[in-house]
């Protein structure tokens, strides 16, 4: 890997002003693929889901999934978009073994939807990304490199392929150029996949796990002088697959590209590689000759011309968008926008939302998530969604926590034991015995010896300062494990001790 | 015993279902033909015994039992190696897919097999379809029942050259660019080009998919009428194919005539490149036409004049896509992969070795055709063309019921005398690509022998998309009065092999 | 119209993954030309205001319901595979993108 010196964000930022591109590729979640009846459903044997037509066979055919053009246009008018009228699907050549047919049946100057626009939010203020088209294509099939080190392209001495994903349905979106976003880029950028992958969320038109594969992000960036009109050479950053990869990204190139043009050199529009250990990018293999797709419209299907009954029926039926659910989920957990705004940065909504439906407490279901399991996932470097924990979890926690039966710290540990794999909260407790002590038999014997060992403390509270009681508090907890309800060994304490509480 | 291979479908069908011959004894009659002459026609690159006999096992079983049988029960038929036969070599006539066994039947085979037709083997063929002499086929050219020395027309010389010798009384071609009419044309032999929809194109391995177009190929028309209609109708496997009832072919077939009608002569099909025999029979089939009381009418088509190069950039275009999957990583040849070199390398090297002359003549023009820079100029022109020669028909189709043409410029060319001048062998299709570029229906059929060499000469007709009935009405009474000239069918004239 | 150059021809082969020997790429260029030249004639309407066809049929909106249909088996998609392993396609070293 090469080194790449960068200079400081800041000093990038005195220099220039960054503009960006981001191309989203969405996997729909359709019964079968954009073109034929194969299955999509996930974890299928390898080419168990693949038939003539996906395959790329001599004499098969394509035929569209009505469900795959639905979607596309449900996102384009979320999006705001405009919904073409009559546009074709067209091929765009060029070989490479994941693809069978060596062209990807895709979209070009006749995109299903355009020019449209998402709002985002970006520390409380709303920053507008235009949309520059929403087009249908299909997926390519599965590579796995054997021979190298650690099952990378590089060195490998062959590849297998599974055709499983080949020709399952996407939808590319790609924005205008982001411009005028200045410092904040990156967290315009992260904010814009975010909202996107809501936005999909609630359409339903796919469940959009970056963690997955079923939403990937491809982030083009350049650098302008300020006060330039023209827009430097970009560099294209292939597969950014986490939202925080999004942004780092992005926070990268700005980086690379200020080091290499403070340093009078030129960025050549490339391909590049983001590489999640150090959040580093480095380029792709350098083609000997442009790539020319021959695009043509694709003789084997025929023109999609929407008529304007089914679009206004489609956007009669789209559900609440994800700004709005969110004002109004704000105001029912009573927090404020900042707080919601953490919240949808974490991408935590549903999961707090699932949280309180199985009946937590919503400031329960936002404590757990945006603390405890939010620092986890920063740690581990995923996805909050991706811990093994469910909310149905997160409320059976809670719940045990208000029959009493955990405290806190107890609970924490069970969270813990959850995360780890040893099952579910009740498991856990059973197995690590994590039950707060109320027998009172045991806790009076725990409190008469803590009384017995300071007994300097246990005068002073006899006095009238409550305030120590603490003091013996710790003790008692010290000598349960934490296993006792700490209230209940402070009334005890005073109660032996004949204070008042 | 009557050579049962001299009998056409229609009473083959009518004996089958009568129980006055049974289907396994037709099949057998043609397997021994096969045997016979297809050494020296080599009209078959498979012959598949055993999966005739069985095919035509269950359809005198099915008569046993009394069930009803479709009216072409029995009828054995060669089907060109272009269609997708599930277990049965499918080659398109090329090296790269040699020993390809499908996994799937085309709706073609498909339909063919319900309806009870015996399909014998897979026809000899230009390498995917490009050509027009059969002489590009990576298994040795195929020859001309009327003279064996002579190209039997392409891309479907092993169908009409099956037909011509006997050896099958039906065949399935297909129809990129006049490759069932030329074929038909120079053996002597009825080919029709469907409307382009009317024939399911799933898994028949695409040329170029807005002109390709599946279709019957017979030695009378109305058996080429009898197979149109097994064959014909919507698929919902095939996004282009029509949704609309099959238009009544065999009711024309039966009900042959040209009284009244208005029948435009195309001017622009005439002139320096058309063989004087060739002329003279069309002329002659003209003044028929007349007497059996057709109004004759001289039609101007002036786009017609570029529909050759326009087709010259369009096929190609798609065919270089339409290739690009022969790339050796999931079927068909591979070549070159000793553990060095990358899939890159190995996908080219194959191709090289795959492919013939005039399919990568083809995929590089069609390439070229494609790449930036020049699209404009070619494709974009080629697709302005075409619907320049749209508008011409249109405008044609209102002033005449049909259109007729020679089908062809000259009669069949001796093997081997074009073969490395693409531009000759292109002429070949003049009078048939129109057609193809504006999806209407056409039909060759034999109007005679030119006298200056003794050899076929074909009549085209074309229709209106979706009227391809009025093919059949006009070609059943011009091949009744002409039959009746001659006092016997046309190839009852050609040597016997 | 320009003539076809062999370098482009090389071009070409290239981009249609074709590994021509020299002698090919030199016939292919001199039949190429020839071709181009005489195909070229379709540009005499590139300026005129005609709408292109790329399709004879008239037809639109040709969908199909969201449906399952049944898949070959990997046997069956993988029986004609040049070379098979762990039941996917094995094809040669892939050079190039991640
Ligand atoms: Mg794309
Ligand atoms: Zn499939």
């Amino acid at each position: 890997m090469t080194v790449t010196e960068l200079v400081s964000y800041e000093d990038a930022m005195a220099a220039y002003e960054p503009v960006m591109g981001l191309e989203v590729h969405v996997e729909l979640g359709t019964k079968t693929k954009m073109f034929c009846g194969c299955s999509t459903t996930l974890g299928a044997e390898p080419n168990a889901q693949t038939c003539p037509t996906c395959l790329g066979l001599p004499g098969s055919l394509p035929v569209v999934n009505a469900t795959g053009v639905e979607s596309a246009i449900k996102i384009g008018l979320a999006l705001n978009c405009e919904i073409a009228e009559w546009c074709r699907f067209a091929r765009k050549n060029y070989f490479y073994p994941d693809m069978p047919k060596n062209f990807q049946t895709s979209q070009y100057d006749e995109p299903i939807a355009f020019n449209g626009y998402l709002d985002v939010e970006v520390e409380g203020e709303i920053f507008r990304v235009e949309i520059e088209r929403a087009h249908m294509e299909e997926d390519t099939g599965k590579s796995t490199h054997v021979g190298g080190a650690t099952g990378r392209i590089q060195g490998a001495s062959h590849s297998l392929l599974d055709y499983n994903r080949a020709g399952i349905p996407l939808i590319e979106i790609v924005t205008k150029p982001i411009v005028g976003a200045g410092e904040k880029a990156p967290e315009v950028a992260k904010a814009y996949v975010t909202e996107l992958r809501e936005l999909i969320k609630a359409l339903g038109v796919s469940e959009a796990r970056m963690e997955m594969g079923q939403m990937r992000c491809d982030v083009n960036l350049s650098l302008r002088p300020h006060g330039a009109e023209k827009f430097g050479t970009r560099s294209e950053t292939k597969n950014v697959n986490s939202l925080r990869s999004v942004e780092r990204a992005a926070r990268f190139e700005i980086q690379r590209h200020a080091a290499v043009l403070g340093g009078g050199g030129t960025i050549i529009q490339e391909t590049r590689h983001f590489h999640e250990e150090d959040g580093s990018t480095t380029p792709g293999r350098v083609k000997e000759e442009a790539e020319d797709y021959r695009y043509f419209p694709e003789p084997d299907l025929v023109p999609v011309a929407p008529s304007r009954e089914w679009v206004e029926e489609l956007r009669a039926g789209l559900p609440e968008l994800p700004r709005v659910r969110r004002t109004r989920l704000r105001e029912d957990w009573g927090i404020s926008e900042h707080e919601m705004q953490s919240v949808l940065n974490a991408g935590a909504i549903d999961l707090i939302s699932a949280t309180i439906d199985a009946g937590a407490p919503a400031d329960q279901a936002r404590k757990w998530w945006m603390g405890e399991l939010a620092r986890r996932a920063n740690e581990e470097g995923t996805e909050l969604a991706a811990l093994p924990i469910t909310p149905e979890q997160i409320a059976r926690v809670c719940a045990l926590v208000k029959e009493g039966s955990l405290n806190d710290k107890l609970a924490r540990q069970v969270i813990e034991g959850v995360l780890a794999g040893e099952g579910d909260p009740d498991t856990v407790v059973e197995k690590r015995g994590l039950k707060v002590v109320s027998d009172e038999g045991a806790l009076g014997t725990a409190v008469d010896e803590a009384i017995a060992a300071n007994a300097a403390i246990a005068d002073k509270i006899r006095g009238g300062k409550v305030a120590a009681a603490g003091a013996l508090v710790g003790a008692v907890m010290k000598a349960t494990r934490g296993q006792a309800d700490a209230a209940r060994v402070r009334e005890l304490i005073l109660e032996k001790l004949g204070v008042e509480g | 015993m009557a050579d049962l291979t001299r009998l056409t479908a229609a009473e083959i069908a009518v004996k089958v279902a009568s129980g006055e011959l049974t289907a396994v004894e037709v099949t057998e009659a043609h397997l021994a033909r096969i045997e016979a002459v297809d050494e020296k026609v080599h009209a078959f690159l498979h012959v598949d015994r055993e999966g005739a006999l069985a095919q035509a096992r269950a359809v005198d079983e099915k008569r046993e039992r009394g069930e009803e049988l479709g009216p072409l029960a029995g009828v054995p038929l060669a089907l060109k190696d272009i269609f997708t036969t599930q277990g049965i070599p499918t080659t398109v006539g090329s090296k790269i897919l040699e020993g390809w066994l499908p996994p799937y039947d085309a709706t073609v085979t498909k339909r063919l097999r319900d309806a009870g037709v015996v399909v014998l083997g897979k026809t000899n063929m230009d390498e995917f379809a490009m050509g027009s002499s059969t002489e590009n086929s990576a298994f040795g050219p195929t020859g001309n029942p009327w003279d064996l020395t002579r190209i039997p027309g392409g891309s479907g010389g092993g169908s009409s050259a099956s037909l011509a010798s006997f050896q099958a009384p039906l065949a399935i071609g297909t129809d990129t660019g006049g490759s069932i009419r030329q074929p038909a044309a120079v053996t002597g032999t009825v080919g029709v080009k469907p409307t382009y929809g009317a024939v399911s194109r799933y898994g028949m391995v695409a040329f170029s998919s807005s002109l390709d177009q599946g279709g019957p190929c017979a030695r009378t028309v109305l058996d080429a009428a009898l197979l149109h209609e097994v064959i014909a109708g919507h698929d919902p496997m095939d996004s282009t194919s029509i949704d609309a009832p099959v238009p009544p072919v065999v009711e024309a077939a039966r009900n042959g005539s040209v009284q009244g009608m208005r029948i435009g002569v195309v001017k622009e099909f005439a002139g320096e490149g058309y063989q004087a025999g060739v002329m003279q029979r069309f002329n002659e089939s003209v003044e028929l036409l007349r007497e059996l009381g057709a109004e004759i009418v001289e039609i101007s088509c002036p786009s017609f004049d570029k529909a050759l190069a326009a087709y010259y950039l369009i096929a190609p275009s798609e065919c270089s896509s339409n290739l690009a999957r022969f790339d050796a990583m999931r079927y068909g040849l591979r070549a070159g992969d000793d553990g060095s070199r990358s899939a890159e390398e190995v996908t080219a090297l194959t191709r090289a070795e795959g492919f013939g002359a005039e399919v990568k003549r083809r995929i590089m023009l069609g390439t070229y055709a494609l790449s930036s820079g020049y699209y404009d100029a070619y494709y974009g022109s080629a697709q302005k063309v075409r619907t320049l020669i749209t508008r011409d028909f249109e405008k044609a189709f209102e002033q005449v019921d049909v259109l007729i043409s020679p089908t062809t410029p000259t009669t069949a060319f001796p093997i081997g005398e074009r073969a490395d001048d693409p531009m000759a062998m292109y002429l070949a299709d003049l009078c048939t690509i129109p057609a193809n570029l504006a999806g209407n229906a056409a039909m060759s059929l034999p109007c005679g022998l030119a006298p200056e060499d003794g050899l076929p000469v074909g009549l085209q007709i074309i229709a209106p998309a979706m009227a391809d009935d009025r093919l059949y009405k006009v070609g059943a009474a011009v091949e009744a009065a002409l039959t009746a000239t001659w006092g016997h069918p046309l190839l009852e004239e050609a040597p016997s092999l | 119209m320009p003539g076809i150059t062999r370098e482009e021809v090389a071009h070409l082969a290239r981009l249609a993954r074709l590994e021509l020997k020299d002698e090919e790429l030199d016939h292919f260029a001199g039949q190429l030309d020839d071709i181009i030249g005489a195909v070229a004639r379709v540009s005499e309407v590139a300026d005129q205001d005609v709408p292109p066809t790329s399709h004879p049929l008239p037809l639109t909106n040709v969908m199909r319901p969201d449906e399952v249909r049944p898949s070959l088996t990997p046997q069956e998609a993988l029986a004609c595979a040049p070379a098979q392993e762990q039941q996917r396609f094995k094809v040669p070293q892939i050079l190039g993108e991640e």
